[in-house]
């Protein structure tokens, strides 16, 4: 029960990650209808500053405050010079120049921190462990990213619910003519929002240093995983964004966890672990395929 | 069809350039370039099959890659079980292994024919980004499987003991199988010409420009859209069972995304939706990395903002340079 | 009497609150020339994309040549000789006028798994597209590309592949929108034309009254998704709720 408990709280710490990646992700594409394969670029840019700078000054925190603006410069820059040029093209061009986009800052980063991956530890006062029920001690560091998560969630559902920018973002979602003509400079409100999923990228990032290595290509295995968490939640929708997040983290975790033990039940151990961990690694595929035979635009569509 | 002169000078250059390569660039003592050469008309033969389906069909498989590698395992995994003598399947049929081409690489067809089937029945009922991502989601499937697949190789992958063996070619010589694949893309052009401007190539290209009216005219475009899809799996296939046999080495990364934007790459590259275009396609795509990663360690550094060049200022690719002028209905 | 070819009984589609269609009941007899009109909003466009089989009605059937289609896909109900032209131009802009009419044509000449002979080349095809752009005038245009077309043959080659296949009964989404008066008089030309050989019939949705009292046989007017007359054209022209709903606005506009 206790391991229950555990692997369930490891997937709701996958689920926020992936969110924090996810809600940048469905934002550009609700709003400016860009697929963004580059995105899990700034997750790698994001890991890597902080690894950098934790290793100059041994402060995971400042690592953190450096990070998040680095990533947050690069989002906009790229959509400055880049992306905004492909707003109004087909999604195979953007697919296709944002994998350009992959190439060029993963060979940029091997150039700048060369090709061996860093290793990033979690910061002294989050090394302990928090016993969340007597006898089940949990890392305190995961405990925290679950914590910072829910709390960027909870944020981020106030600012598109309640602030005038959140307006604006829900409305040039569906009426981009209709933003515009209230006067609002809508490319700066584009490379806001840009910049602003850049920085969560990047948060994602500096929390998975410590769990994950911080290497190069770091951003693409992940960046498709919230690809997936995208298409079930529904594109253009942050909560949709959310829901699907906590699902395929849940899903991976529990499926990685418990499948080759349930299959011991009645195969031999050797076969059992191995069709457990295949299909352990295709169930988040399988829920997707399963949501959009179910739901073909997702959970929760957030167009039309 | 008449061609303008300039087109059919450049069909016919190729074409003896292609056919004179091996004894040329031995004769200038560049043995390797055979190698490079055969694995560029590979590339091209599978961005044939893409283009069908992408540049004919107006469909964004962002997983083609799954097709190329399960065709490239069935053939490593079917001369493994030859060399080991272990049966592959031992019930309700028995199923050996081999090393025979004439039986692996149908077989590779097959095996990626089916899995374009199952798949498309499910992703073809998306359209547009959600179609897109299926198609990532389910090559994903299938390389998490393969790397599970410890007997397999695992992530590690699998080592062929030889190439294929067919029949009078001896595909261990470099020119030999040079040749043979060289057959394959010359068929697979002739093939697909025919195709595109049959009723089916032309219902498919209807479907492209505009689905709601095919089906307003009767065409119940599920179906075209499905037969096409699997036929580009069974291309794809072959293409990955040739592969196989070049590098006589399959691993994962057979199928994993990259490559499937990579033969996206090359299919947008040398233009989509014209015939020649893949093959245009693949010889630039490879050659610059070729010639990149000669110059440079870091050639990713360049290729990345060059795709994206392409992309912002070169529609309609390689081949549109090649036929400017000429008005195509697709 | 005969059976009608098209009988629509108690038609609805909602969307959401806004009812688009409210039970609406319609036949149409071989050979006649039925014009639906009615303000913008009506549900005109909601009317015929049912008949068309794009969208799926709430209550209601349709009954085509005696058949029930209601729960029929769009291709299947083609299949029967129910075709349509669209109201904004839906061509294959980078196909030659003749190859838009002859992908009509191929759609009714069997299935299009045909993997090997140049379709171009088939005469069995081509013939009877050329017939089809001929009667809309448009023969000697076969070969440019529909997207060089000017607007008005454009919607001219929607009529021809609706032709070209042959159809039973014909689906028109107002012919003459976006024309101007010298496009429209032939548009309306042509239409008299058709109806003058005395074979089709056609459903027609229009704004442009002169085309509807020169074509039509039965008008019937929509309003708020609601039939409010259905009758010969004088009848309509006369009826005091029609012109008070419908023909006043459109007199003081």
């Amino acid at each position: 029960m206790l391991l229950v408990l555990e692997q369930v709280l490891n997937g709701l710490q996958l689920g926020v990650m992936l969110f924090l990646l996810a809600a940048g992700l469905t934002l550009v594409l609700g709003i400016m209808n860009l697929v963004n394969l580059a995105h899990g670029s700034l997750y790698m840019i994001g890991a890597f500053v902080a690894a950098g700078v934790i290793r100059l000054t041994d402060s995971f925190l400042l690592g953190l405050v450096a990070a998040l603006p680095a990533a947050a410069l690069v989002g906009m820059a790229v959509e400055v010079v880049a992306l905004r040029r492909l707003y109004t093209r087909q999604h195979l061009d953007q697919v296709l120049a944002t994998f350009g986009l992959i190439l060029f800052f993963n060979e940029l980063v091997r150039i700048l921190w060369g090709p061996r991956a860093l290793f990033m530890d979690v910061p002294d006062w989050l090394s302990g462990t928090v016993e969340i029920v007597p006898g089940a001690p949990y890392p305190a560091f995961r405990l925290a990213i679950i914590v910072v998560g829910g709390t960027v969630a909870g944020f981020l559902y106030w600012l598109v619910r309640r602030t005038r920018l959140g307006m604006l973002i829900r409305a040039g979602a569906s009426n981009r003519e209709m933003v515009g003509a209230l006067g609002v400079d809508i490319k700066r409100l584009y490379t806001l929002v840009f910049g602003l999923g850049a920085m969560l990228a990047a948060l994602a990032g500096v929390m998975a240093g410590p769990i994950y290595a911080v290497e190069v290509g770091m951003g693409e295995p992940v960046l498709i995983v919230a690809f997936v968490v995208v298409v079930i939640g529904g594109i253009g929708s942050v909560r949709g964004a959310l829901v699907g997040a906590l699902l395929v983290g849940l899903v991976d975790t529990l499926g990685r966890a418990f499948l080759p033990t349930l299959f011991r039940a009645f195969l031999a151990p050797d076969t059992a672990d191995g069709l457990g961990a295949a299909l352990a690694s295709m169930a988040i595929y399988v829920l997707m395929a399963a949501v959009l035979a179910w739901r073909p635009r997702g959970l929760f569509p957030a167009h039309g | 069809m008449a061609r303008p002169a300039v087109t059919r000078l450049v069909l016919w250059g190729a074409l003896v350039l292609l056919l004179a390569l091996p004894p040329l660039v031995q004769g200038l003592g560049a043995d390797f370039a055979v190698g490079v050469a055969t694995r560029v008309l590979i590339f091209a033969l599978v961005g044939v099959s893409l283009n069908l389906i992408l540049g004919y069909g107006g469909m964004v498989s962002f997983g083609h890659a799954a097709f190329f590698g399960a065709g490239a395992y069935v053939v490593a995994i079917l001369a493994q079980h030859d060399t080991q003598g272990e049966q592959l399947v031992t019930w309700p049929i028995v199923i050996d292994g081999t090393q025979s081409a004439l039986i692996a690489w149908p077989a590779a067809m097959a095996v990626s024919a089916l899995l374009a089937l199952v798949i498309g029945l499910i992703a073809l009922r998306t359209s547009g980004l959600y179609f897109i991502m299926i198609t990532l989601a389910f090559a994903q499937m299938l390389y998490f499987l393969f790397i599970s697949l410890r007997a397999y190789g695992g992530e590690d992958g699998l080592s062929l003991f030889a190439r294929s063996a067919a029949g009078p070619f001896d595909l261990a010589d470099d020119v030999h199988f040079y040749y043979l694949v060289l057959g394959f893309v010359l068929l697979a052009l002739w093939i697909k010409r025919r195709l595109v401007a049959s009723r089916f190539g032309r219902t498919l290209r209807g479907i492209r420009d505009n689905e709601r009216r095919m089906q307003a005219l009767g065409f119940p475009t599920f179906r075209y859209k499905l037969a096409a899809f699997v036929m580009a799996g069974a291309v794809a296939g072959l293409s990955g069972a040739l592969i196989a046999n070049q590098t006589e080495f399959v691993s994962p990364s057979f199928l994993d995304w990259q490559r499937s934007g990579e033969i996206l790459v090359i299919v947008i590259l040398g233009g989509m939706g014209r015939v020649y275009g893949p093959v245009a396609g693949a010889v630039a795509f490879l050659l610059l990395e070729e010639v990149l990663s000669a110059w440079t360690d870091h050639w990713m550094l360049v290729l990345g903002p060059i795709l994206v060049l392409v992309v912002l200022f070169a529609k309609g690719g390689i081949w549109s340079l090649i036929e400017r002028g000429e008005t195509t209905d697709g | 009497m005969v059976d009608p070819l098209l009988e629509i009984e108690g038609l609805s589609k909602a969307f959401g609150a806004v009812v688009a269609c409210d039970a609406v009941t319609l036949a149409l007899h071989s050979g006649e020339v039925h014009a639906v009109i009615g303000p913008n909003g009506a549900g005109k466009t909601t009317l015929l994309g049912q008949l068309a089989g794009e969208i799926r009605p709430d209550a209601g059937r349709i009954r085509f040549a005696g058949e029930d289609v209601t729960g029929l896909p769009a291709h299947a109900r083609a299949g029967r000789g129910l075709a349509r032209s669209f109201q904004i131009t839906s061509l294959f802009p980078r196909f030659t006028a003749l190859d838009n009419v002859a992908l009509a044509v191929q759609a009714q000449a069997g299935h299009s798994f045909r993997f090997w002979h140049p379709a171009a080349r088939e005469t069995a095809l081509v013939a009877p597209a050329r017939t089809a752009l001929a009667r809309v005038g448009l023969a000697e245009r076969a070969d440019v590309p529909a997207a060089a077309l000017a607007h008005g043959e454009q919607r001219q080659l929607e009529i021809a592949m609706a032709l070209a296949s042959g159809p039973r009964l014909l689906l028109l989404d107002e012919p003459t929108a976006g024309m101007g008066q010298e496009d429209s008089g032939r548009m309306i030309a042509l239409l008299s034309a058709l109806k003058a050989e005395g074979r089709m019939t056609i459903l027609l949705i229009e704004h442009d009254m002169d085309a509807v009292f020169a074509l039509a046989d039965r008008i019937t007017v929509l309003v708020y998704g609601q039939t409010i007359a259905t009758g010969a054209p004088e009848e309509i022209r006369a009826n005091s709720e029609v012109r008070r709903a419908y023909l006043g606005e459109e007199a003081a506009a």
